[in-house]
């Protein structure tokens, strides 16, 4: 139905809207190797130099740590948590089955900050000190969800006449899980983790809330961006977490194709069939 | 299924196995117990929590919290002028970002969606998500550097005879949090579009409407829904952030004032209060949305 002149405008505005998206990671990366520490442009010299101060940082050093094992062990909970609810949701008809996919996503859903509010409040409330545990207990309240709809997606495409199969010719639960289902949801289930995991590495509306003084490596961007004498190592600081949080989305998209965060979307992977708030 | 077992011997495995098989309310509360548990406790828990904080208050002279239900916190929220002016300047900005956004996403979204080659396709929709992942902050300083004076965009617009400086002020509020929410409005724009059944495109031409006609009888009313969805994305998440203010804006948005309220004056019931106004707000829009049919786009 488009005309040539529309069709073609069409595919320029693409192009340039593209671009846009992509320009200013760009220049993140360039300004990496700015000489200089005003951050005016064209840049006149260029250095790695901040590389090498980036990675003897202190502070950097217990962000990364800090982030690191956060982003881990609420990777591992989301695992178990949002795997379980996943095969609940698939294998039962119960009261209330419905809802669990809503609650499950409200973490996201919501904004951001409602969610840190909520658990600030009530961490306060509760007298629990705010450290590395109260990061963890916030993170894999938001990351459970990226690993049930990954899982739930593979499990729904998959059927369970398999299943059904195996325990027909006599293999018992724990065979039926071990030979049938968890090579079939394995990949789903990697896809989903890695996708926490660049979820939790990158988070910072609700870990400002449930942080406290610990840092954690977006917790210390957004503390020195402000603060000019660390701007050099604030870019070069900027340009690994891009490469770090590439890394595990590439391998996910790879793994679990479209069903993954990648085709869907960070926040339209969470899409299921009773999804009303997204 | 199981009814083999006692023609060999049976393991404690085989036992449980089959146990388990009996008793499905068992297996289905060893699956959901423990998630179920952990949302009830640590997220349902605290979003009630802070509800019952909103109506509690701080003590004008102790500085501490009066657990004594009170309407004092929204009493303030609708009498002091600054918070109406707050409310109104981020709902705006909100709204002017919506329509920006689907403004710049239906072209790639369209592309998407008609014109592409499946290959292509594939990779464009990649290219739209990819920077999702991309750190939050990193995206939002990129545009610090872009826009501060003396950067990138000052050069460009100095090089074209123009004397623009945009800095830290509402235009890059909004031109940041256009960047930041685009994806989101392109993907569920780009779902609609791509359902559009080409036999109706087919039937419109054939009954003699052109390009335009076509589109604005016969795409557009289709693809309202995943318009409203879109635009969903751009208004909650505008509503709910702070932090792009903080680096690039001077003037106060819904969330900076319930940042603030946490960090700045300790005043967790005022905070709590405040964040129901964007719940308020989403409810409506949501509300409204839901009548357009926007939720079966998602």
């Amino acid at each position: 139905m488009e005309s040539r002149a529309v069709s073609l405008a069409i595919r320029v505005g693409t192009g340039l809207v593209l671009a846009c998206l992509y320009v200013p990671l760009l220049i993140v990366v360039i300004y990496s190797f700015n000489n200089s520490v005003s951050q005016t442009w064209p840049i006149t010299s260029f250095t790695t130099r901040y590389y090498f101060f980036a990675w003897h940082d202190p502070d950097v050093r217990t962000a990364l740590a800090t982030s690191l094992t956060v982003a881990l062990i609420a990777t591992l909970l989301a695992f178990f948590l949002g795997s379980l609810a996943a095969f609940a949701v698939h294998r039962f008809r119960f009261f209330g089955r419905n809802t669990v996919s809503f609650v499950l996503v409200l973490p996201i859903a919501l904004p951001g900050i409602l969610t840190g509010i909520a658990l600030n409040t009530a961490f306060n409330n509760y007298a629990i000190p705010f450290g590395v545990l109260t990061i963890i207990l916030g993170h894999t309240t938001f990351c459970i969800v990226v690993v049930y709809n990954n899982v739930l997606a593979r499990l729904r495409r998959t059927g369970g006449s398999q299943v059904e199969a195996s325990m027909d010719l006599g293999a018992d639960g724990w065979q039926t899980f071990r030979y049938i289902t968890w090579p079939v949801i394995r990949t789903a289930v990697i896809a989903g983790m890695l996708l926490a995991f660049a979820l939790s590495f990158d988070e910072i509306v609700v870990t400002n809330f449930t942080s406290g003084t610990e840092l954690t490596i977006p917790k210390f961007i957004y503390n020195n961006l402000r603060q000019p004498r660390n701007r050099p190592v604030v870019n070069v600081v900027a340009v690994v977490v891009l490469l770090v949080m590439f890394i595990p989305v590439y391998i996910a998209q790879r793994l679990a194709g479209a069903e993954a965060g990648t085709a869907a979307g960070r926040r339209a992977t969470l899409r299921s069939e009773t999804e009303p708030g997204l | 299924m199981v009814s083999d077992e006692a023609d060999r011997p049976a393991g404690t495995r085989t036992r449980v196995s089959a146990f388990l098989f009996r008793h499905p309310r068992l297996r289905l509360g060893g699956l959901l117990g423990v998630p179920g548990l952990w949302f009830l406790v640590i997220y349902l828990g605290a979003l009630v929590v802070m509800y019952a904080t909103a109506f509690w208050h701080l003590d004008a002279f102790t500085g501490l919290v009066v657990k004594q239900f009170s309407l004092s916190n929204f009493k303030r929220i609708v009498d002091v002028p600054v918070y109406r002016t707050v409310i109104l300047r981020t709902a705006g900005i909100a709204a002017a970002v919506a329509l920006t956004d689907i403004v710049l996403g239906f072209p790639v979204a369209y592309y998407a969606a008609r014109l592409a080659p499946a290959r292509r396709r594939t990779a464009v929709l990649i290219a739209i998500v990819l920077p999702l992942w991309a750190n939050y902050l990193v995206r939002i300083f990129a545009w610090k550097l872009i826009l501060s004076p003396g950067g990138l965009l000052e050069w460009l617009f100095a090089k074209a005879g123009m004397h623009v400086t945009i800095g830290s002020s509402l235009v890059a509020v909004w031109i940041v949090f256009c960047y930041l929410w685009l994806p989101y409005v392109i993907l569920p724009i780009y779902a609609a579009l791509e359902r559009v059944p080409g036999s109706l495109l087919e039937a419109s031409s054939d009954l003699g409407a052109r390009g335009w006609r076509t589109f604005r009888k016969v795409v557009f009313p289709l693809i309202i829904p995943g318009i409203v969805a879109g635009s969903i994305f751009a208004f909650s998440l505008t509503l709910g952030d702070y932090i792009v203010v903080q680096l690039v804006g001077k003037s106060a948005f819904i969330g900076n004032v319930i940042y603030d309220s946490v960090g700045i004056a300790n005043d967790i019931p005022f905070a709590a209060a405040f964040a129901l106004v964007p719940l308020a707000i989403m409810s409506i829009y949501l509300f409204v949305a839901w009548r357009l049919g926007a939720f079966e786009a998602l």
